[in-house]
């Protein structure tokens, strides 16, 4: 089974950079970017399987980037994360069409659980 | 004394409210006794005196009339009779030459015809200038008896007529005399003088049939000698207990009263040209017992109305002021409600912030050390590498403890979606039950369910009311011991539109100091676990279905919660 494409999005640097290198250890092939303009970039020139995306960020929103990605790439899953933000923002997600969503911290095996349900569907 | 605390207000006995709240409360009800008793009582009370005295006024009136009525009737027959028989000793004296009058036959003859006619006659005579006795007819033998120096002589020669009083006469009965004068032709007069029957006529113009047995009717002379005998007041010529009234031309009506202290009524009358004054008294008591009863009547209603007129004030005013009151708590109750709404809406914001700020960086922390881990894992064996990996174990375990707590603190304030559907509660509450079923059975903690006939079902969600009783009933099984007692009872506030579902357990109780906190996030008294959350999700929640949830706790007897609900939800 070919690597699964994971584009990482959140506005905390940190956070991608240690995210997306656990990823890699498991064998996932990922993408970390901070802001919603560097995304449009990367989907220009990528295909990906799964978005993992936070809700809130500075600029423009979870749900306004995920709607801008779909256009670009109609069949991407969306997995949502909230930190900042609330329960009801997630659920709000899911209703625009993401997979799943986690709440912040999250767990890299439940992660990876949820891209790989949203990607078998 | 349950029946006292039932007519006595709160605010008597002094409950609940502050010293200064009790007064007023006691104030405004003594201001509205006060006032509503002046302006229903006063009336009354004047109408009633004003009356009062009216009545007595009239019925006074009512007394003396007859009375007066009597003497003056009586009077006027007594004075007719004496009228009547000086006319007759006139006629006489005027129609027979003095020689015929002096003639013992001839004035015999007279006598007779007198006694047949007017009756009461008992002797005539005649007297001439001198004072000397020249005829007489009678049972005495007075033929020839000087009156020169008597007074009663010198007032008929001065007046022509005279009147005497009475005295005992002839066999011992009493008499009076009346004697008349004529002027001769030429010089000098003489006097025709008759003794009469005091007692017989008199006695039956004076007693009428119909007198009253505590009435009196009798006649004394201007000394207070009696004329005539007297029921009470003295036999005949004995002076009379009753005093000699003050001298009218016309008959009088007094009030006395007896040298024996007894009051009466008199009504007297002057007989013209006699010594005689005509006595009726009566009783007062005896009068009085129409007037006495009228009163006691009058009394009996003022005082019945009056105290009648009090209960309703008294019981009006303890209605009124226990509304007022029950107004006043139930505004304080709002007052306190909102206050408390807005505290816990104003926590709730801090501890969404909170958790919004702590939960980005404890997600760096998290993916850092989970990084740490990875790499350690991934390296071969280094020295402390074991130590190591437990310690970031550890740390990531207590990432996610913080994580729990600001994911439930998220959970204490967020906006929710909510589902309607219909729900029994009932079973609603088995079902959570149902998840306890094993500790509860392991425990020997019995459930008892209390729901009146009908009850109805209601419009709310689902999950969100499993996750309030069952933190609910969590910590009611979390309080008690071995072998308690959870009540489950259901009731409908038709007045709201609602229903209130109490959970009672027989456990530990609150203290009074922990009461107010308890739906507050992070207090807890569990002394192992506990966040200290679950309450006050549970208040979030019910808050947000547009219900309310209150409690309350004795210190080693248990606690209950009350969660009300809007039967339909309808405000989010």
């Amino acid at each position: 089974m070919a690597p699964l494409r994971v584009l990482l999005i959140d506005d905390e640097e940190e956070l991608v950079s240690t995210l997306v290198e656990r990823l890699m250890l498991r064998g996932i092939e990922v993408d970390g970017v901070t802001s919603g303009a560097d995304a449009f970039g990367r989907v220009q020139e990528k295909r990906f399987d799964v978005v993992v995306l936070d809700m809130k960020m500075p600029g423009m929103g979870g749900l306004e980037v995920m709607r801008r990605i779909r256009r670009e790439q109609p069949g991407v899953k969306f997995v949502l994360m909230t930190g900042r933000g609330s329960l009801e923002e997630g659920e709000e997600g899911k209703q625009e069409g993401a997979s799943a969503y986690l709440l912040k911290p999250i767990n890299i095996e439940d992660l990876i659980e949820k891209m790989m349900e949203a990607v078998r569907v | 004394m349950r029946f006292l605390r039932r007519i006595i207000p709160g605010y008597w006995a002094g409950e609940g409210d502050s010293e200064k709240d009790l007064f007023r409360y006691r104030r405004l009800w003594k201001y509205s006794v006060s006032l509503t008793a002046l302006v229903s009582l006063a009336p009354l009370v004047i109408m009633t005196v004003v009356n009062y005295y009216l009545d007595q006024k009239m019925h006074r009136v009512e007394m003396t009339h007859p009375i007066s009525q009597h003497t003056s009737n009586t009077k006027r027959s007594l004075e007719f009779f004496i009228e009547e028989r000086l006319s007759a000793l006139n006629f006489i004296i005027h129609d027979k030459p003095y020689e015929n009058l002096v003639d013992q036959k001839r004035l015999y003859a007279v006598l007779r015809n007198m006694r047949d006619s007017f009756g009461g006659f008992v002797d005539l005579g005649i007297i001439d200038a001198e004072g000397y006795q020249r005829s007489y007819v009678g049972p005495y033998e007075l033929k020839g008896k000087d009156y020169r120096d008597q007074d009663w002589f010198h007032e008929v020669s001065l007046r022509g007529l005279y009147v005497s009083n009475v005295f005992m006469g002839y066999r011992n009965f009493p008499h009076f005399v009346i004697a008349v004068k004529k002027e001769k032709a030429g010089a000098g007069f003489y006097v025709l003088r008759a003794t009469i029957d005091a007692e017989t006529p008199i006695q039956k113009i004076i007693s009428p049939m119909d007198l009253r047995p505590s009435s009196d009717v009798f006649v004394i002379n201007r000394e207070g000698v009696l004329q005539t005998s007297s029921r009470f007041h003295g036999k005949i010529l004995e002076k009379s207990s009753v005093a000699v009234p003050p001298y009218s031309s016309r008959p009088e009506v007094l009030e006395g009263h007896t040298r024996e202290g007894q009051s009466y009524l008199l009504g007297y009358a002057y007989i013209e040209q006699t010594p005689f004054i005509l006595m009726i008294v009566t009783q007062q008591q005896a009068l009085m017992q129409n007037w006495l009863s009228v009163r006691r009547d009058l009394i009996w209603f003022l005082v019945g109305s009056v105290v009648l007129i009090l209960l309703v004030i008294f019981w009006g005013s303890i209605y009124m002021v226990s509304r007022v009151r029950e107004a006043d708590l139930k505004r304080d109750a709002l007052l306190h409600n909102v206050e408390y709404t807005n505290k816990m809406a104003s926590i709730g914001r801090l501890a969404t912030g909170v958790a919004h700020e702590i939960n980005n960086p404890l997600a760096i922390i998290n993916e850092k050390a989970g990084l740490v881990k990875d790499l350690a894992l991934l390296t071969e064996d280094f020295p402390q590498k074991e130590k190591i990996i437990k310690n970031i174990d550890s740390l990531l375990t207590n990432v996610e403890r913080c994580s729990t707590i600001t994911h439930r603190l998220l959970g204490f304030a967020k906006r929710m979606d909510v589902t309607l559907e219909t729900i029994n509660l009932e079973f609603l509450i088995r079902e959570v039950l149902g998840f306890l079923e094993k500790e509860a059975s392991y425990r020997n903690i019995s459930v008892n369910f209390h729901i009146p006939e009908g009850f109805p079902s209601i419009q709310s969600d689902r999950g969100q009311l499993q996750q309030v009783f069952l933190n609910i009933i969590n910590n009611a099984f979390a309080a008690m011991k071995e072998g308690g007692r959870i009540d489950i009872s259901m009731r409908e506030e038709r007045e709201e539109d609602a229903v209130a579902v109490t959970i009672k357990d027989t456990g530990h109780g609150i203290s009074k100091e922990d009461l107010p906190h308890i739906f507050e996030p992070f207090f807890t008294t569990k002394k192992e676990g506990g966040v200290g959350l679950g309450l006050s999700i549970t208040y979030g929640i019910v808050e947000k279905l547009g219900g309310r949830i209150s409690v309350e706790s004795t210190v080693g007897h248990g606690t209950g919660f009350t969660v009300i609900l809007p039967a339909e939800k309808t405000r989010f």
